[in-house]
């Protein structure tokens, strides 16, 4: 096998034009393995954290009760169901230090939240109002990263509002503002930060206040209304959310009940991906059979000298497999090198700007890159290896 | 003394039907060990044939074919290989060298194949070989580098090279000159003389056959004298 591959080196370097060539054909193929990998894998980092990022892996929320309809000694008297009456998790808070505590789990908010309108002069707005428990500001979403004005940092009598809602009202940081609750309390507060997240809802429907202040603007002194729960690996959620299930009582969805059209799309764009670089493989696979091929060819009578002088016949198989072994081996490196420097001076999804495609440099699958591109130049060299070692030596040598 | 090599009722039939060519037609040939003998006959008389038979290149129609003993008809390819590289060596007309390698590397190829690897032994005894060939100047040479009969010296060294008791010769002079193929045979009586490897030279050259102590005439396919 030792002479085998000195021989297979032997024959790479006699044309090293040749062989360069067929290395750097090699090298592209990897290259754009490398290119789609980096690419497909940055462009689901950065869809994901531009949605699924910013929101719950899990959320627990109450069930909604329906109220008995026939009131117990009033045959004909039925009672309505309230639109203001909040359904809460009263016994929640308990079990927020047990999820905390779950593998995968890396941050835990305990939330009220509810509809209102906010005033400001003759400027009426609707607004959805999330109560979070200061500290936890951006444990869900990352509002510390979206602020432009003033902090993230929720106070008692401060409220965060979006940019667009700001510029509606024309509120200012500092100044004053009417929140009032669907369950018709108010409450006046400081505008103690603006954030722009990009998502027009967000940035125009949402005031976020602190759990306290919450607590009084929907009359609940105990409870709240939802616990929303982020994970290390998003994917981890359908695994997770059972678990809670089982450990609590309480009703904890994964995001991908809700998520599935994202889910698809994302497994759309991956299979994309995969066939992309199925085909940049085949075509590694085929450049280094034709190459392989003409070489046997060309070497026709050296192969019957071999099989003349005691070669048998898995050697010379052995030799031209080795040679496409080296020609994977060597193409798929300096390819795997081109790849991750032709990926460094892209920003990578967390920095994306707009125009710049959001190459992640970590998802370039280089060592992956190199063993397929090894296994199939290996596979490739079958053919033509078989084919040489059946070469007739009398024919071959022109006896 | 028993025969190196016997061969009885040999036959070698190309092709079938109306266009098949019967080109050895019971030939029988015994050679014996230490015998240094030309092969000679026209064109088309069937001494290639018989040379590749005889070099496990190629299997018989019908007939026997028996080298030290062994019945090579009946051996697989994969015997037939093993056989060919621990016994037999090969000097063609073309020399036939592998052109990427150097004279060295050439002559210790054989040994190579069956070792698996260039060990110190082959290296020493290559070396030895192309001295012995008048080579010792040009062992790390490129063949590419060498002349015809530099050549031809290099190809008979790599046929001795794993001391074979056979040595098959296909017009090993006949595309040298005259002082290059005097000196290849002047070469090749000194090897028949100092090891007792047995030679079979094909050749069509009257004069280089008269360098051999026996002559073998080939016609039509079969052994005339």
């Amino acid at each position: 096998m030792l002479y085998a591959l000195k021989i297979s080196w032997r024959y790479l370097t006699a044309s090293k034009a040749q062989t360069a060539l067929l290395i750097f054909g090699v090298a592209i193929g990897v290259f754009i393995f490398i290119f789609m990998s980096a690419l497909i894998g940055g462009l689901a980092e950065l869809i994901l954290s531009r949605t699924a990022g910013d929101m719950a892996h899990i959320t627990i929320q109450a069930e909604a009760v329906d109220p008995v309809q026939l009131l117990p000694g009033t045959p004909l008297l039925v009672q309505q169901k309230s639109s203001k009456a909040a359904i809460t998790l009263p016994t929640a808070a308990s079990f927020v230090p047990l999820i905390e505590a779950l593998p995968g789990v890396t941050a835990v908010s305990d939330e009220i939240n509810g509809s209102g309108v906010l005033t400001r002069g003759s400027q009426v707005t609707q607004v959805s109002i999330n109560g979070l428990e200061p500290g936890k500001e951006s444990a869900i979403t990352r509002l510390d990263t979206y602020i432009t004005e003033g902090t993230a940092r929720l106070g008692a009598g401060g409220v965060l509002i979006g940019q667009r809602l700001a510029s509606d009202t024309n509120l200012l940081l500092g100044q004053s503002v009417r929140l009032k609750s669907s369950n018709g309390i108010e409450a006046v507060l400081t505008v103690t930060g603006i954030y722009k997240i990009g998502q027009g809802g967000m940035d125009r429907r949402t005031a976020y206040v602190s759990l306290s202040t919450a607590r009084t603007l929907f009359a609940m002194p105990q409870g709240v209304t939802r616990i929303e729960i982020k994970l290390a690996n998003l994917y981890d959620a359908d695994t997770i959310a059972p678990k809670i299930r089982a450990m609590t009582g309480l009703d904890a969805v994964s995001w991908t009940v809700d998520g599935a059209q994202l889910l698809q799309a994302l497994s759309a764009q991956a299979q994309t991906g995969l066939f992309l670089k199925s085909f940049a493989l085949l075509t590694i696979v085929i450049g280094v059979a034709s190459a392989l091929l003409l070489s046997t060819y060309r070497r026709r009578p050296e192969i019957g000298i071999m099989r003349a002088m005691g070669a048998s016949q898995g050697f010379v198989v052995a030799v031209f497999v080795m040679q496409g072994a080296l020609v994977g081996l060597m193409g798929g490196t300096v390819g795997a090198i081109i790849g991750y420097l032709a990926l460094l001076p892209f920003p990578g999804p967390s920095h994306f700007t707009s125009g710049v495609l959001p190459m992640d440099i970590n998802q370039g699958s280089y060592g992956l890159a190199i063993l397929l591109t090894f296994i199939g130049a290996i596979l490739a060299s079958i053919w033509p290896a078989r084919s040489a070692a059946r070469v007739d030596p009398v024919e071959a040598i022109g006896q | 003394m028993s025969a190196l090599v016997e061969v009885t009722d040999l036959v070698k039939t190309f092709g079938t039907g109306e266009a098949a060519t019967r080109v050895l037609r019971g030939l029988n040939l015994t050679l014996q060990p230490g015998e240094l003998a030309a092969l000679l006959g026209p064109s088309g008389s069937g001494k290639s044939t018989l040379l590749t038979i005889l070099g496990t290149l190629m299997q018989p129609t019908s007939g026997g074919h028996q080298m030290l003993g062994v019945d090579l008809t009946s051996a697989s390819d994969h015997e037939c290989t093993q056989f060919r590289n621990l016994h037999i060596g090969f000097v063609f007309q073309f020399h036939n060298l592998l052109p990427d390698f150097t004279a060295l590397e050439n002559v210790m190829f054989p040994n190579a194949i069956r070792e698996g690897r260039e060990t110190a032994e082959a290296r020493m005894r290559g070396a030895d070989l192309l001295t012995r060939m008048g080579l010792a100047d040009r062992i790390t040479f490129p063949t590419s580098h060498l002349s015809g009969g530099q050549k031809q010296r290099v190809a008979v060294a790599r046929a001795l090279m794993n001391k074979p008791e056979l040595v098959l010769a296909d017009e090993p002079t006949g595309n040298l000159d005259r002082a290059s193929a005097l000196q290849v045979m002047d070469l090749i009586g000194q090897i028949n003389r100092d090891e007792g490897t047995t030679f079979l030279i094909s050749t069509h050259d009257e004069k280089i056959a008269s360098l051999c102590r026996r002559q073998i005439m080939v016609a039509d396919g079969q052994v005339t004298g």
